[in-house]
């Protein structure tokens, strides 16, 4: 099988390491495989790409699979989810214009307390709150909605969501078109570097351990193309257990910063990957761990609790059924596949495909085959736990 | 069946959109307007209400389109992406070409087709352009340098211009490479000798 290649559609983000990597550092040539990393401008272009077979898997955002699933959206073939590529790693951030009043109302940016930001900012908006994400079906949205809600602010009657895609974010700011944002980096940080917005808080303070991009192709091609994805699957998850490791952050943003790649400076990746972002343009620093997760506390594992619940924030929102919508989504997140593929990796193989979400407070040690994954903090900002099989 | 088929057309470069419009023109008696502008494109699209809308599918503002599939509810999905995967060839072939339409759900093919060849045709041609223009620039970068090992060889080698070129032409002939390469190759070890 030496010499096949993959074609890999990716958006330019950070967090689409684990593709570069598998690429660049060689993961992908051990397997024997080669990918042909195609960069798209849209998340509905990288879409486009995979259901019409342009490249065979694809850096995707991870409700988008559950929506095609649930009929939502233009394009209707089914998608796969074979592994998690990346968990948090979105910032929130707000204009200018309302930091100052934020400020002025005594709000500290503390960037981790997600309820005194939410209530600051919601007691600092002028009318209706606008706010920029980049597409519809995504982590971005839901941690939104999820966020905005939970703190008494009807979402989506009460708020102003649009579709701004991230290259296009900061201009929104500059432009008053939004009010806050929720993005992936390195866009938060590029509007901090352009003077037109602040941070507010990281993705990881509304939900700990939220599934953000995934490893999607095409179901069919899952089933007829076993061996390729095999190939795939253990290329990627080793790009992510060196993503994961302190000692690759350096190398990893030189990779990610190049003209094929991102394009942007490696200095501005490299916040992302440390966890050390700089909140607005007078410099001031935060440090998060665990900012992004390549790797840690089986973060590949695609759980089909979180499939689950997706789908019924997605249900909810559109007027679906909810139990249904959940049932559809547990088939897409692959949990039979990723365990089938990574069983001889050393991967952390857990030993149920559902959890509760939301109930880790401190990492803990659960059931596994090889009996030593340790589960990280999961925690939703508002407490609320999360059980698939007793949803509401 | 009678009322003009609305379009519009979203594209930033004006020439290009023009272009667009003219080929639209001649495929049929349509009703067409442009977007220029990415701001508020999905506000705009709505107050248009258009059966189809073009843009181009490497267009990083193609997401905010997406929202329009979602504006009235699963259920009465006013506006998708190809609706209709009966037409899945021709979908495949307009992206191909870079072109994407949204559809307004339940437009029959027959009054689409027409509307597609004609912005494929464009797509095609601008890539075209593309591809040429792009040809154009590594001729003449390669020229450059071709140039320069030239120059080298002529000052080194006390050589003529002619003998020059026939000894690069010569070295790439027997490594079976292209001359271009040779005298990169070239440039790049006398910038590190000198």
């Amino acid at each position: 099988m030496s010499g096949a290649t993959l074609a890999v559609g990716f958006v330019p983000l950070v967090d689409a390491a684990p593709l570069i990597v598998a690429q660049e550092m060689g993961f992908a040539s051990e397997e024997g495989i080669e990918l042909d990393l195609q960069r798209a401008a849209s998340w509905s272009q990288v879409r486009d790409m995979l259901v019409l077979g342009r490249v065979e898997a694809a850096h995707m955002l991870s409700p988008v699979p559950v929506a095609m699933a649930l009929g939502l959206g233009g394009m209707a073939t089914p998608l796969s989810a074979v592994s998690v590529l990346s968990v948090n790693g979105d910032v929130i951030g707000v204009s200018g214009a309302v930091a100052e009043r934020m400020r002025a109302a005594g709000y500290r940016f503390d960037f981790a307390d997600a309820t005194a930001a939410g209530r600051a900012l919601i007691a600092a908006a002028r009318g209706r709150l606008r706010l920029g994400v980049p597409f519809p079906f995504s982590m971005h949205s839901e941690l939104i909605y999820y966020w905005l809600s939970a703190l008494g602010l009807p979402a989506p009657q009460e708020v102003d969501i649009r579709t701004v895609p991230p290259p296009l974010m900061a201009r929104a700011i500059a432009a008053d078109e939004i009010d806050a944002f929720c993005v992936g980096e390195p866009w938060g940080s590029i509007a901090v570097e352009t003077g037109v917005g602040e941070l507010l808080l990281p993705g990881n303070a509304i939900w700990a351990f939220a599934p953000e991009k995934v490893l999607a192709v095409r179901t069919d091609w899952a089933e007829d193309a076993p061996v390729l994805l095999g190939q795939l699957m253990r290329a990627v998850w080793r790009a992510g257990r060196w993503l994961g490791q302190p000692d690759s952050h350096t190398v990893a943003s030189e990779i990610l910063a190049r003209s094929e790649y991102l394009d942007m400076p490696a200095e501005v990746i490299d916040r992302a990957m440390t966890g050390r972002l700089t909140i607005s343009a007078s410099g001031g620093e935060r440090h998060v761990p665990g900012f992004v997760e390549f790797h840690r506390g089986a973060a590949n594992f695609p759980w089909r609790s979180q499939a689950a619940w997706i789908a019924r924030q997605l249900a909810a929102r559109t007027g679906l059924d909810r139990d249904e919508a959940a049932r559809l989504a547990r088939q897409v997140f692959r949990t039979d596949l990723y365990r089938r593929m990574l069983r001889d990796t050393g991967a952390e193989l857990p030993g149920a495909s559902e959890k509760l979400e939301g109930a880790v407070e401190t990492d803990i040690a659960v059931a596994s085959v090889s009996g030593r994954l340790f589960l990280r903090r999961d925690r939703f900002f508002d407490g609320r736990i999360f059980d698939p099989s007793a949803p509401d | 069946m009678s009322t003009r088929l609305s379009i519009v057309v979203v594209e930033m470069d004006r020439e290009r959109a023009l272009l667009i419009v003219d080929s639209l023109r001649e495929a049929g008696d349509y009703d067409i307007h442009v977007i220029g502008e990415v701001t508020g494109l999905a506000r705009r699209i709505t107050e248009r209400n258009p059966d189809v809308v073009l843009i181009d599918v490497a267009n990083p503002s193609r997401d905010m389109l997406e929202e329009l599939a979602l504006a009235s509810g699963p259920l009465e999905r006013p506006v998708a992406m190809f609706t209709d995967q009966s037409g899945a060839g021709l979908t495949k072939a307009a992206i191909e070409a870079g072109v994407s339409a949204y559809v307004v759900d339940g437009m029959r093919a027959d009054r689409l087709k027409p509307v597609l060849d004609a912005a494929m045709a464009r797509f095609h041609m601008f890539r075209q352009m593309r591809t040429e223009l792009a040809a154009t620039k590594r001729a003449l970068e390669e020229r450059k340098v071709i140039d320069r090992a030239k120059g080298l060889l002529m000052k080194a080698r006390g050589l003529d211009e002619d003998a020059a070129y026939a000894l690069l032409r010569k070295a790439a002939m027997d490594q079976n490479r292209k001359v271009a390469e040779v005298a990169e190759a070239l440039v790049t070890a006398a910038g590190l000798l000198s």
